[in-house]
């Protein structure tokens, strides 16, 4: 590729043609504010709208200002970044925008993670010097997993080109003209009425509070305050390997002992790992996955391919679009639901109180969860199996509420017997970690001999669309892995066309990275480096850990031994199983 | 003035109209329909075409001026297994309406142009986005379309040459904002009609992400002309950077409203007191408004300068698609402001912070001023956003839209101070200032103004000077229609 060199700021650069002045910029370190744009490189999400005008810079030879984040470098460009003309212009675009947003920071749940905030202390407005007064007013509009307050909507697009290009979900558009131009769903109907997904990819993306989780900290404090309540909590994957960065530490630094003596110090009764129930669905869906091989090797074609069903916005995904392949998906219950089951039903005997009792919190990298565990077939009498999730975002601010400094303590050991784990487990947070735990397993099942070798690295990496083929001693398995819906949606389409490629198994993770990059987790702020940290450091647990098949956790033979007998016995099925329903939403 | 002969209209862009039955494709061939592009397809090479545009000096009519030729030569390095010509008949600007004449009276000169156009650049396919508010002008395409193909001038091997060139018709939405060539492409292609950043220009990737050629109607028009009767003679008209004619309509307090096509260079007060006949009533001009919501208003001072793309810009309004509103003294500056803010703060499309944000706080702060209740503060803030707005807006709209406010803070400051300081709106447009009076020496209390009043706002004693109650008063003038001793007065 040819190359292209210009100056910015007097200092020469050569860039490759094509290139950004925001890209060329990045080379000689110098900064230039951006709000609208957002690119993770190695994904979909490239979105550069040219359209907050906060990045504007000077060029020699142009009448006006340009956009950094979407002008080509040209050969002999010179480009000003700090004159006094641009900086007169940032300061008045960053003004307008204020003067139309709420100046609630003190109760907005971005605050301190608000890149407009951001960007108004290091433009160094100290006052919005703007007349005009009046400002847009929208409907909140919330759902279980999220809330979406358009007052703060800044129009970057983000969401839009997530839930559209990224995700292909296409709940989001632009609507409106000028000073009421916003996002929102088709004909403006809530959220719930959508094909939203709840993935909360949005939310992920969103600079400012106009997209956020719904937040339940408060109902868990409130919950471990009541004496008369055992509070039991479970923590997901890749929780370990974000918690840890609210606090200084970084990004991908497993943080699980620490994690664990913090909700014991809040005040948790029993601090389990949702790892316990990620190896019990695989006992599950592996049992099942068997079963539907062994179908297909007797001739039965629609036997096959099996989809992941852990990921609960996948879920959704699925059955708003594809409801006429609901009979493709593992009916196993995402790991989540499994120990909500668990919980509420064989603790809960244990412990010889009602399932009423007690209180089932789970620790989420997710937003979708929180709409999961609402729904009414993970319930028994009203009373639901898991009855509040959390996402990482919302245990660091509990932590935090608990004066509790993350970093400095020590590690501790998970509760037994719902806390033991193998590291086929852990690998659930990462995209391709559940197909490959299931992997794992049916290859010892199936053929009764060791894996000769644990990594399966072909079906690793952070590619948006894999396919591989494992070879199950002698039966070739062919296994496609998607991570983001758009990717999960090429994949359904082909299989909707009759699987030409004869994929046999599918594991889809709605967000990109798998859990990792889950929109509960904190805030990546655009850097992919984030993810990739966070993915090394699931697969180092996996490889440290002593026991690395789920069918080898003792305390998942304990359950079955003393509880549920078998993978697929009826008590199984009707605890560990679940049934999908196609929803008829635009 | 000059002694001068008065200057003549000279109809190029609107040779046909009104001549031709533009429902008979026959009538229309007998006047030179489609001479051109039997010339060009026979006799000349593509590139022949383009240089004979490029030397003609032709820019485009739709605004901002940019050279045809060089569009067309820039769209035909682009390789494509295809390609678009687009023509724009998003016309837009209030008071505007040449291209729907022409689309109305002379349809098959743009379509026969827009076939010269895919000869030059290599393409087969022509689209047409034009706003559906135009029904007659949809109704005469759709008929010339289907009687060109017919006659085997569109369609398949036209004329027997071999060249294909197909044109279907897409119909607007309503946005004003469409009439900017990125926001127009997106909205032919089923998106929202937004703007994007350019590069990349729609040469390059355009409709459907395939090379594309974007030209006005009236730039469309001026092409078999120019085909026909050659690049020398066109460029021999106007001055030395803008060539041939430009279609004005006139509009607003001229007696002779309508549309006016005159060679460039011709002066404003020759549009204006020579074919437009002066001012309504007699009374004294005080700005002409040309380009529409993106212009600027023009004062006394330049009437003489020679109209042209170059020209304008300098005074800070632009030619625009060729509308010019004509006003005198009675029209309050501000509140023609107002009114342009108004319209661009409502077409804006909302995507760039300076334009969705900027036209609302304009418009908020000219309101203020319009209420009484402005500061000088207020104006130079509405400068400090407008620059911002000029600076940093994505498309021509938003970088456009302050023109208005710029021009008449420019040109018109007495009145803006005056409206600031004094409290006043010297013509007595801005109701919210003005207070209606009863002379006491000249009213006879014969009671007119009290019983005609709506509002029941005037009162007094037969045959005593009467009085008006201000907070009743809804400044609707009735009072001052009604009264026979011109006792009632706006102050």
């Amino acid at each position: 590729m040819s190359e292209v060199t210009l100056t910015i700021n007097g200092n020469e650069v050569t860039v490759p043609k094509g290139s950004t002045i925001l890209n060329a910029a990045k080379k000689l370190d110098i900064w230039i504010p951006t709000l609208c744009h957002m690119n993770l490189h190695g994904t979909e999400m490239n979105n550069k709208p040219a359209s907050c005008r906060v990045c504007v810079v000077e060029v020699a030879g142009r009448r006006s200002l340009m956009p950094a984040c979407a002008t080509p470098v040209a050969d002999g460009m010179e480009v000003v970044t700090n004159s006094n003309r641009v900086l007169q212009a940032r300061k008045m675009i960053v003004e307008l925008l204020i003067s139309d947003h709420p100046k609630t920071c003190l109760t907005c749940g971005k605050s301190g993670d608000c890149e407009l905030q951001d960007l108004a202390i290091r433009l160094d407005i100290d006052s919005v010097n703007i007349t005009g007064k009046s400002q847009s007013t929208y409907k909140l509009d919330s759902t279980k997993s999220l809330v979406r307050d358009m007052n703060k909507c800044i129009m970057c697009r983000r969401c839009e080109t997530m839930c559209n290009d990224v995700q292909k979900v296409g709940a989001l558009s632009a609507v409106g003209r000028g000073f009421d131009a916003v996002i929102q769903p088709a004909f403006e109907s809530p959220l719930l009425e959508t094909r939203c997904t709840h993935c909360g990819q949005c939310v992920a993306v969103c600079p400012t509070g106009a997209l956020l989780q719904k937040d339940s900290t408060w109902e868990v404090v409130e919950a471990l305050a009541d004496p008369d309540k055992v509070v039991v909590v479970q923590t997901a994957p890749s929780v370990r390997v974000a918690i840890g960065e609210p606090f200084g530490m970084e990004p991908g630094e497993a943080a699980t002992g620490k994690m664990v003596t913090a909700l014991r110090m809040i005040g948790f009764d029993y601090v389990y790992d949702t790892d316990f129930t990620a190896d019990l669905t695989i006992m599950e869906e592996g049992t099942e996955l068997l079963g539907r091989l062994n179908r297909f090797l007797g001739g039965d074609q629609s036997a096959l391919p099996i989809l992941t069903s852990c990921c609960p916005a996948w879920v959704n995904f699925l059955e708003t679009q594809y409801p006429d392949l609901l009979d493709v998906p593992s009916t196993a219950r995402s790991p989540q639901q499994m120990f909500g089951a668990v919980a509420k039903n064989f603790f809960a005997e244990k412990l010889n109180i009602p399932r009423e009792k007690m209180v089932v919190v789970s620790i989420m990298p997710c937003l979708a969860k929180k709409t999961e565990a609402d729904r009414p077939e993970f319930a028994e009498n009203g009373n639901p199996d898991v009855d509040i999730v959390l996402s990482t975002r919302e245990l660091a601010r509990l932590i935090k509420l608990k004066d509790i400094d993350l970093k400095q303590l020590p590690d501790s050991e998970f509760d037994d017997p719902l806390g033991e784990s193998t590291g086929a487990a852990v690998i659930f947070g990462s995209t391709g970690g559940v197909i490959e735990a299931a992997v794992r397993t049916a290859y010892e099942l199936h053929t009764g001999k060791p894996l000769p070798k644990i990594d399966f690295e072909e079906l690793r990496g952070f590619e948006g669309l894999r396919v591989a083929e494992v070879d199950v001693d002698g039966i070739m398995l062919k296994i496609a892995i998607a991570h983001g819906l758009g990717n999960a949606k090429t994949l359904m389409d082909e299989i909707r066309a009759g699987n030409p490629r004869g994929i046999h198994a599918i594991e889809v993770m709605a967000c990109k990275g798998g859990c990792i990059g889950g929109a509960g987790q904190p805030y990546h702020h655009g850097d992919e480096q984030i993810l990739l940290k966070r993915m090394k450091s699931i697969y180092d647990i996996d490889k440290n850990m002593p026991l690395r098949k789920s069918h080898e956790n003792p305390s998942v033979l304990a359950l079955y031994r003393d509880y549920y007998g078998e993978p697929g016995s009826e008590l199984a099925h009707h605890q560990l199983h679940t049934r999908y329903v196609a929803q008829d939403k635009f | 003035m000059s002694t001068k002969e008065p200057v003549q209209q000279l109809r190029i862009a609107l040779r046909n109209c009104g001549i031709v039955n533009p429902r008979d494709i026959d009538d229309c061939i007998a006047h030179d329909a489609y001479l051109a592009l039997g010339k060009c397809l026979t006799e000349m090479t593509p590139q022949e075409v383009v240089q004979e545009v490029l030397d003609s000096g032709l820019r485009g009519r739709g605004g901002a001026g940019f050279p045809t030729g060089k569009k067309w030569q820039i769209a035909a390095t682009y390789d494509a297994d295809v390609k678009y010509v687009v023509c724009n008949a998003d016309e837009g600007d209030p008071g505007a309406f040449m291209d729907r004449s022409i689309l109305e009276g002379d349809p098959h000169s743009v379509l026969e142009a827009m076939a010269i156009c895919g000869y030059a650049i290599g393409a087969h396919e022509g689209r047409i986005y034009i706003r559906a508010e135009y029904p007659l002008a949809v109704n005469r395409l759709e008929n010339a379309i289907a009687q060109a193909t017919e006659y085997g001038l569109l369609g398949k091997d036209i004329m027997g040459t071999g060249f294909d060139f197909n044109i279907e018709i897409t119909l607007g939405a309503g946005a004003f904002v469409c009439g900017e060539e990125t926001a127009l492409l997106h909205s032919m292609e089923g998106k929202r009609g937004e703007p994007s950043t350019k590069p990349p220009y729609p040469a390059e990737s355009g409709f459907m992400g395939k090379p594309s050629n974007v030209n006005n109607v009236e730039t469309f028009a001026n092409i078999p002309t120019i085909i026909n009767r050659g690049a020398a003679w066109f460029s021999s008209i106007g001055t030395e950077k803008s060539k041939g004619t430009k279609v004005f309509a006139l509009a607003g307090k001229i007696n002779n409203v309508g549309l006016v096509e005159v060679p460039m260079g011709t002066t404003l007060r020759e549009i204006i007191y020579g074919i437009g006949g002066g001012i309504k009533g007699g009374k004294k001009f005080k700005a002409v408004q040309t380009g529409g919501p993106s212009g600027g208003c023009i004062s006394e001072k330049h009437l003489d300068l020679p109209i042209d793309y170059d020209n304008l810009v300098s005074i800070g309004s632009m030619m625009g698609s060729g509308g010019m509103i004509i006003m005198d003294e009675d029209d309050c500056m501000v509140s023609i402001a107002k009114y342009y803010l108004k319209f661009s703060e409502g077409e804006s499309c909302g995507r760039c912070t300076p334009c969705r944000i900027g036209t609302r706080r304009i418009s908020e702060l000219l309101n203020i001023i319009t209420d009484g209740r402005g500061k000088m503060e207020h104006i130079d803030e509405l400068k400090r956003i407008s620059r911002t707005m000029q600076d940093t807006a994505l498309c021509a709209l938003g970088q456009s839209a302050p023109n208005p406010v710029l021009s008449t803070i420019d040109t018109f400051w007495d009145e803006y101070v005056a409206h600031v300081v004094d409290k006043r709106c010297p013509t007595g447009t801005c109701r919210k200032m003005t207070r209606y009076q009863i002379d006491p020496a000249r009213c006879t209390g014969c009671s007119l103004c009290s019983r005609n009043c709506p509002a029941d706002a005037i009162s007094g004693v037969l045959r005593s000077p009467f009085s008006i109650d201000q907070s009743k008063c809804i400044k609707c003038g009735t009072c001052i229609e009604k009264c026979n001793f011109g006792a009632i007065s706006i102050g």
